[in-house]
């Protein structure tokens, strides 16, 4: 009974976050400002993750099918499909959920607590459509560009590993990563990541916006947020792999 | 002119408001007093619209408040200008930005007439001069005027202010609260002020409303409070037993 009137109330304030704003230069603003505080900031996470993951799956593949029959590109083609299908997507949006999340949710409860929410509703301004929708346009347009820059920082980091590492020649990697290669995978994989993006956004906003109580209250909300926002997500890619992957 | 009639509000089947009923002249400062807990914020913040009230009415001028829908609610909220107890600045905005907010939000006036209101509210709250700094960075009291330059930057006909001068030294407070019964008088505003403070009850009270567990319990002005016979007020007048003591003699 909780539950329906908590996703209830998280619809009601979706809908009042995408009703129409009160002026779009503002929401442009605003929308630019989350850009570089959710998305640009979150460059530097995802390259390093990325790096090393990539590495590491092109050194584990390669040591789980140390195979002679099996040709060295076949590491190239598991190491690129890890990345497209599951990695730069779903992982990428599992520790975005971290970063971005309980940053949205930590910012809004404070506001919540420290009555600027109150004071920005008593001044006739639709507070949710101010504070949540640029976020959200923000990182479902931004969040696709994190997960291609991870596939492609994934891939350089297996290409290192093959250099520096002597895993299986650098060629035979390159050769992999091209043979039979579906472009499919890739508007896949940034449909998923803008789905989570949605999924983040939305999830910590709300836990966020309702939060009561004091200082204690909006940590427990930001962590809150982080968990059901990463569950959601897991859960979304189960749904999102068997309708959308053909 | 506010006006509330019967206002009930519970939570968790406690009353916190229990039959409210009270009217708010233009031009003066209205004050709401009683002990921390006693409902004030919640009676505050119910004339504001931001809490429902579980019975009642609330009356603005010839509106019925309570009962607008939320795109007419907006309209009277935009003649509304609230100072929170804790000032509520936006703390990611500097001062000026504070102030630009609204009229960013709600006007269309272009550039030069919306730095020229914020610079007359900030010297009219005289924290002209720190345009650039963030809310971070000020004193309490200066705080607390921002956020009096932010409500009244659209000129609004009701200003409600939930203890203006709590966390502040007795001397700032009375500063601020001076402040807005000078603004009341200059803008002609319907002002209500909560208040658990003794001293801003006896420098600003035009009209006193004594709120005790949720109830309205006496209402006059400042000289009658010194006279009561009330008990609860008298308790909370004079709280210390020095104070008592002067009062029997
Ligand atoms: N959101 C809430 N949930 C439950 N009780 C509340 C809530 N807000 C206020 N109360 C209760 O209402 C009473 C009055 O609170 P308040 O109006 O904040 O007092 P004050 O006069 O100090 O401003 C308090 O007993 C408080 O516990
Ligand atoms: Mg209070």
């Amino acid at each position: 009974m909780k539950l329906l009137a908590q996703i209830g109330r998280y619809f009601l304030l979706m809908k009042r976050a995408f009703s129409r704003p009160e002026k779009f230069s503002v929401l442009y603003r605003q929308t630019m400002r989350e850009m570089e505080k959710t998305g640009i900031n979150s460059f530097s996470i995802v390259v390093i993750i990325s790096l090393f993951v990539g590495a590491v799956i092109t050194i584990q593949t390669n040591y789980n099918i140390e195979n002679p029959l099996l040709p060295n590109y076949l590491i190239g083609v598991t190491v690129r499909d890890s990345l497209l299908l599951e990695f730069s997507s779903t992982m990428v949006a599992l520790i975005l959920a971290g970063k971005v999340g309980s940053s949205i949710a930590s910012e809004l409860g404070m506001m919540r607590v420290t009555e600027q929410i109150d004071a920005m509703e008593v001044m006739g301004i639709n507070s949710a459509s101010y504070l949540i929708l640029p976020k959200m346009i923000a990182t479902v347009l931004f969040f696709p560009v994190l997960c291609l820059l991870s596939i492609i920082v994934g891939l350089a980091g297996g290409y290192f590993s093959c250099v520096l590492g002597d895993v299986i020649p650098p060629s035979d990697f390159i050769e992999g990563i091209q043979y039979g290669f579906r472009p499919y995978y890739i508007s896949y994989a940034l449909t998923k990541t803008a789905f989570y993006a949605f999924i983040i956004t939305s999830v910590s906003s709300y836990f966020g916006y309702y939060v009561v109580g004091g200082a204690v209250e909006v940590g427990k909300s930001s962590t809150r947020a982080v968990v059901q926002s990463s569950i959601l997500i897991l859960m979304a890619n189960l749904i999102l792999t068997r309708t959308i992957l053909q | 002119m506010i006006e509330v009639k019967n206002l009930y509000k519970s939570y968790d089947g406690e009353f916190v408001l229990n039959d409210v009923s009270a009217r708010f002249e233009q031009g003066k400062c209205n004050l709401i007093i009683g002990r921390s807990g006693s409902g004030k914020t919640v009676l505050l913040k119910s004339i504001a619209g931001l809490l429902e009230v579980d019975e009642g009415e609330i009356w603005y001028n010839d509106h019925k408040f309570s009962h607008l829908d939320t795109n007419a609610k907006q309209h009277i909220r935009k003649e509304m200008g609230v100072l929170f107890q804790g000032a509520a600045l936006f703390d990611s905005l500097t001062v000026e930005e504070n102030v630009l907010f609204p009229l960013d939000m709600l006007t269309s006036q272009n550039k030069k007439e919306k730095l020229d209101r914020i610079n007359f509210c900030l010297e009219r709250v005289k924290v002209s001069g720190s345009n650039s700094l963030y809310p971070a960075e000020l004193s309490g009291g200066m705080r607390k005027r921002v956020a009096i330059a932010r409500a009244i930057a659209l000129n609004p006909r009701y200003l409600l202010c939930d203890e203006p001068n709590s966390g502040l030294d007795p001397e700032t407070g009375i500063v601020i609260d001076n402040l807005i019964r000078e603004l009341t008088e200059e803008f002609n505003m319907t002002t209500i002020v909560n208040s658990h403070d003794m001293n801003s009850v006896l420098e600003i009270g035009d009209k006193i409303i004594f709120i005790y567990q949720g109830c309205k319990c006496w209402e006059g002005t400042r000289q009658e409070i010194l006279q009561t016979n009330n008990e609860a007020l008298n308790n909370f007048v004079f709280a210390t037993n020095m104070a008592k003591q002067i009062k029997n003699q």
